[in-house]
């Protein structure tokens, strides 16, 4: 069973050389810190900016310069600013190749709902509609049960949707699944140590497996 | 040149009124009119509708007016940061509509561009979506989201210059551009105000016709929500 930075490591493995990447809050934003050596990515900000570096050193930080979560970062050479308009543009015009999020249920036909649980506090969507709505290529990141012990891999969302049919790759701390284009979970590897019944009873919505699911291999 | 000029946020928000509709630049903290929002929290109005993709915290931006119950409706993106946003909302007294982030600047914008909607996928399929038409096109659903219609748009922006040009500092750029094209009275307060002619063109984010009223702001204390550091090894 994975930790929240083992399940951004085997995520790391998912960005390509030359990605333009967005991570969501949680345990989407540790994915930078895995990002293999020799792999060029450019991190984007949907507050505006393209080339999010790291944290500032104390004492460094800039008010001006947050990302999206509402941290103080940094700029790295090559990055640019904009505003706000022009930050969905290209999001919706499919310039980022691919969007890591975190997410409350996912359903077996690729619904994500990750914004709102009726009866509580709604703090609201930011840009996640947006994101989930445009991008090519969407992961998930998150646990694969809730904290009552519950599936969040389910055959049809209970809480309000954040977008339709539109998530095509999970990552948990017991598996990696591809969601079918014609519905249901195919389990690619297993963390380690996890066996595919453990697996298929933590997941609600329809599973495929095959024979000899492999253990994930980290370097 | 036609002089913007403004003697400071009193007389730039005085004929603000009841009920008006207002957009307010700024993410999270960052980027926020704090000289405008003083003004208005000492000015009173009452009954606004604003617009803006956060609320503010407890105690700084659009928190202060909605401490004085100056705010009969948000339209925001996310508004977590607010404990007495959070009281008012649950005790009827806010109004709050949630949209998409790319959906509110992209609203902002098209009102800016003078184009009377947008359509965008964001939402479709969701509660967003509910009584908004759908339209299809190459086989893809999208919303059919209005532009926003505002009285006021009060913008910050880090330079500006007697004619109205306005320079951003980094991510504090954020809604400000789209807003100060999309307000029916456009009023930015800058950190640092020229004579006109100070500014490279060639530099400039917002065309000074978009701004009707700049003032030079003072006492700017630039919040910071997040402090997030590395230690140096």
């Amino acid at each position: 069973m994975l930790d929240k930075d083992g399940i951004a490591k085997r995520i790391a493995k998912e960005i390509k050389d030359g990605f333009y990447v967005n991570l969501g809050i949680g345990i989407p934003t540790l994915v930078a810190n895995y990002i293999p050596e020799g792999i060029n990515v450019v991190l984007q900000s949907e507050n505006g900016l393209l080339g999010m570096g790291p944290f500032p050193f104390e004492g460094e930080e800039d008010a001006d310069l947050i990302n999206a979560g509402k941290q103080t970062i940094t700029t790295l050479p090559g990055s640019s600013i904009f505003d706000s308009a022009l930050s969905f543009g290209m999001i919706r015009s499919q310039k980022i190749d691919l969007t890591i999020l975190g997410a409350m249920e996912v359903s077996e036909n690729g619904d994500i709902a990750n914004w709102k649980i009726p009866g509580k506090m709604v703090k609201g969507m930011g840009g996640a509609m947006d994101l989930v709505a445009s991008a090519k290529n969407i992961i998930v990141a998150m646990q694969h049960v809730n904290k009552a012990g519950e599936s969040k891999l389910l055959p049809k969302c209970t809480l309000p949707l954040t977008g339709v049919n539109c998530i095509k790759k999970i990552v948990t701390e017991l598996a990696v699944l591809d969601v079918l284009p014609g519905g249901g979970f195919q389990l690619i590897e297993r963390a380690p140590g996890v066996s595919v019944d453990y697996i298929r009873q933590a997941t609600t919505g329809k599973l495929f497996a095959e024979d000899n699911v492999p253990e994930m291999i980290f370097d | 040149m036609i002089n913007k000029v403004v003697s400071g946020a009193d007389e730039a928000i005085s004929d603000i009124e009841n009920g008006n509709t207002l957009m307010l630049g700024g993410f999270g903290l960052c980027g926020i009119p704090e000289n405008c929002i003083t003004a208005l929290v000492k000015k009173g109005v009452k009954d606004l509708t604003c617009i803006s993709n956060n609320a503010g915290v407890d105690d700084f931006g659009i928190g202060l007016m909605l401490q004085q119950r100056q705010v009969k409706k948000m339209i925001s993106s996310y508004v977590g940061e607010n404990a007495e946003f959070e009281r008012q909302l649950l005790s009827g007294e806010l109004e709050v509509e949630l949209i998409p982030q790319g959906t509110l600047a992209t609203r902002c914008m098209a009102s800016g561009y003078g184009m009377p909607a947008i359509f965008t996928p964001a939402g479709v399929g969701t509660e967003v979506a509910e009584g908004k038409e759908v339209r299809n096109f190459n086989g893809k659903d999208y919303l059919m989201e209005y532009a926003f219609d505002a009285d006021f748009a009060i913008v910050k922006a880090w330079k500006g210059d007697t004619a109205g040009n306005l320079i951003f500092r980094s991510t504090s750029r954020n809604f400000n551009p789209v807003m100060a094209m999309a307000g029916k009275i456009t009023i930015a307060e800058v950190e640092e105000l020229v004579e006109a002619g100070e500014l490279d063109p060639d530099h400039i984010h917002t065309p000074g016709v978009f701004v009707h009223r700049i003032f030079q702001g003072a006492g700017y204390e630039k919040r910071i929500e997040q402090r997030t550091v590395r230690t140096k090894n």
